[in-house]
């Protein structure tokens, strides 16, 4: 599904390189989880997987089901079926929840040749997919994550994710603010989105979301690079003896 | 103290064609006392401190300076809302092409006539609102336009009024310079909603004296656009009685020059005014939005909520003052003017003023301009919005509260639905 081939990266502004030399494959039907130490690189990974302005690629190529993503746009990215769930949603008065749904998934539909939604059918979409993961019908109807709780905007990330059933999930940070109800609403809406079809890449400073979201593979990021692969057994031993051993270990 | 020389010349020579229109000894004197007070005052110059923002010169001009017609292909406003249609051909009423105006609890009539009558309702109102409002600051074009309007209507509602009166400004010749006057009474209990539209007249002078009385709601909302050379100054001045409404829109999407003033004074304890604006410019455009309110009762309620969203070297500009006179306690005030500059080209220049008089008041004002939010716009495209069409929904929700201020959702559809054309328009 995902394939990243010696991914370098530097921030535009700053001369700085933060991946140097990523490789990384997230097949169809999989969940993948990468784990590091704050400033490891995994932030930038998922921004820069999703077209954000601000990273120049130095090297390295990226592909989502074969296609070179890097040349694209963010909003086709977006439509070639990738979607970032953001550590830190966007607040953006003034645009309803409801309104930002229908137009993003019209949008998608759109640049994929396909109909718009019909109002009911998309309501239908909507009111389905809210219930599932404990969302007031209030929420729909307030501008996107404006005076959301923290848990409020993991769960509206998910709902977006829901409504438009992207192939390639990336998480970045999503249990970071919640507590462990919020956590486990947030999981088991990931999990209910899981099939042969889609791929996950769980983006995580802590173990504990994979207690929820299990993992096939478990990815330690250093220094900008992918420094041990292993099972689900990885993130254990992560929470047990922290990144320290393992990063000496590998040095 | 009379005026500079040259100065006098200039004023003078403005209105040097224009005839001051016959009518009833009352409205004679009207108009002469108009005459007078213009001439008092002067044209405007950048020096003065009113028109800091805003060059007067194609407004000071003896000539209207020409602007093409245009052959629109969208649908005019208002089109879906069941209304009143008044229709003017660049400043002059056409019968033919306006609506019966029989309408319960509706009288309208056309200005010459009723000014031509010795006695008529009109009397307490004509040219009293705009003399009023001279003051403290002179607005030079609103005594022109009493003194030299030679159209018009004057609008009295007695009861709510079940449909809006649609003043329609076509625009046909490349030279008109108009100037059309109004004169509305909204009598205790009444309720009247007045729209406007259309692009009027290369040069378009108009004046609306608005007298609500206790109890009375007045309801205003004008789409400024269609017309992209023509340059616009126009008055709105108010008298609010007690527990008394007014509310007032202006969508401006076009023009190289608008100014338009609004002077509102609260003078019946309890009564609410809110006004707002929305304008969009692309290129050659000035838009001035400036408004007094003065409140002079307790216990009232006001509102300016102005919104701009600006590129290509267009210039917005605020100038905004609430004054609370001594006396005028538990007085509500809330201004705000912001902008959105699209690019580094677009100007946006503010001068939010309070002064208070009174105690015990609670007034606020605020006053921002900044660029399109980026981390906004990149949520909108990760999520599979073109960045056009993400810029375009950020646009609409800056504007959001200021027409938020309309009432009526159907009409506040409508100027959505003008704003989405005008947008989708410059996107292509």
């Amino acid at each position: 599904m995902l394939k990243i081939d010696n991914l370098h990266v530097r921030l535009e502004e700053e001369d700085k390189a933060i991946l140097r030399g990523v490789d990384l494959h997230v097949p169809a039907g999989s969940v993948h989880a990468i784990m590091g130490p704050n400033g490891s690189g995994k932030s930038t990974l998922a921004y820069v997987l999703s077209g954000r302005d601000g990273y120049e690629v130095t090297q390295g190529e990226v592909a989502l089901e074969g296609q070179d993503l890097l040349d694209l746009e963010p909003e086709e990215r977006a439509a070639a079926g990738l979607f970032l769930a953001f550590q830190y949603p966007v607040e953006i008065p003034g645009v309803g929840n409801m309104t930002f749904l229908r137009t993003a998934l019209n949008a998608q539909r759109k640049a994929c040749g396909e109909d718009e939604a019909s109002a009911a059918d998309f309501l239908k979409l909507i009111r389905d997919r809210a219930n599932s993961l404990h969302i007031d019908p209030d929420m729909l109807k307030r501008p996107v994550n404006v005076g959301f709780s923290g848990g409020e905007k993991k769960r509206n990330e998910i709902l977006q994710m829901a409504v438009l059933e992207p192939k390639m999930c990336v998480l970045d940070e999503t249990d970071s603010g919640l507590d462990v109800d919020a956590m486990r609403l947030v999981a088991d809406g990931v999990n209910a989105l899981r099939d042969d079809g889609r791929a996950f890449l769980v983006i995580t400073h802590y173990q504990r979301l994979l207690n929820h979201i299990q993992p096939d593979v478990v990815h330690i990021m250093a220094d900008g690079r992918i420094v041990k692969t292993g099972g689900p057994d990885l993130a254990l031993e992560v929470e047990t003896n922290g990144y320290a051993d393992i990063l000496q270990e590998v040095a | 103290m009379g005026l500079p020389a040259r100065r006098q010349e200039d004023t003078e020579a403005r209105v040097a064609h224009l005839v001051v229109p016959d009518g009833a000894a009352w409205a004679t004197e009207v108009r002469k006392q108009a005459v007078s007070r213009y001439l008092a005052m002067g044209l405007p110059e950048r020096r003065d401190e009113y028109w800091r923002f805003t060059r007067p010169d194609d407004l000071n001009a003896p000539q209207a300076p020409p602007a093409a017609v245009v052959d629109f292909k969208e649908a005019p406003a208002f089109g879906e809302v069941d209304r009143l249609k008044v229709v003017f051909r660049d400043g002059v009423f056409d019968a033919e092409a306006s609506d019966d105006l029989s309408c319960e609890g509706l009288e309208v009539e056309r200005l010459q006539s009723a000014t031509a009558h010795d006695i008529h309702w009109s009397k307490d109102v004509y040219g009293v609102l705009e003399a009023r409002g001279q003051v403290p600051v002179a607005r030079p074009f609103a005594a022109l336009n009493t003194a030299f309007a030679t159209d018009g209507i004057v609008i009295r509602a007695t009861e709510r009024v079940s449909k809006p009166v649609n003043l329609i400004y076509l625009h046909e010749n490349p030279d008109s310079d108009a100037i059309l006057h109004f004169a509305i009474k909204v009598e205790s209990g009444a309720d009247l909603t007045v729209l406007e539209n259309g692009p009027a007249a290369a040069r378009f002078n108009k004046c609306m004296e608005v007298d609500v009385a206790d109890g009375g709601a007045f309801h205003h909302v004008r789409a400024q656009g269609r017309d992209h050379e023509r340059r616009a100054v126009t008055h709105m001045f108010a008298r609010l009685g007690q527990e008394s409404a007014f509310k007032s829109f202006t969508l401006t999407v076009n023009g190289v020059l608008t100014r338009n003033e609004a002077f509102i004074e609260l003078v019946g304890d309890n009564a609410v005014s809110h006004i707002a604006g929305a304008a969009v410019g692309d290129g050659d455009f000035h838009h001035d939005d400036t408004v007094f309110v003065v409140h002079d009762a307790v216990g009232c309620e006001s509102r300016q909520v102005f919104k701009k969203v600006l590129r290509n070297g267009a210039v917005g500009a605020f100038q905004g003052k609430i004054l609370v006179k001594e006396g005028a306690q538990k007085t509500d005030g809330y201004q705000i003017s912001q902008s959105l500059l699209l690019d580094e080209d677009a100007q946006f220049l503010a001068k939010p003023e309070l002064e208070i008089y009174a105690d015990d008041v609670a007034c606020s004002h605020g006053s921002t301009s900044g660029a399109i939010d980026e981390d906004a716009l990149f949520y909108l495209q990760s999520r599979g919005l073109p960045r056009p069409e993400a810029q375009d929904l950020l646009v609409l929700a800056f504007l959001a509260e200021a027409i938020e201020e309309i009432e009526s959702e159907d009409i506040a559809e409508d100027i959505y639905g003008r704003l989405e054309g005008w947008l989708q328009r410059r996107r292509q």
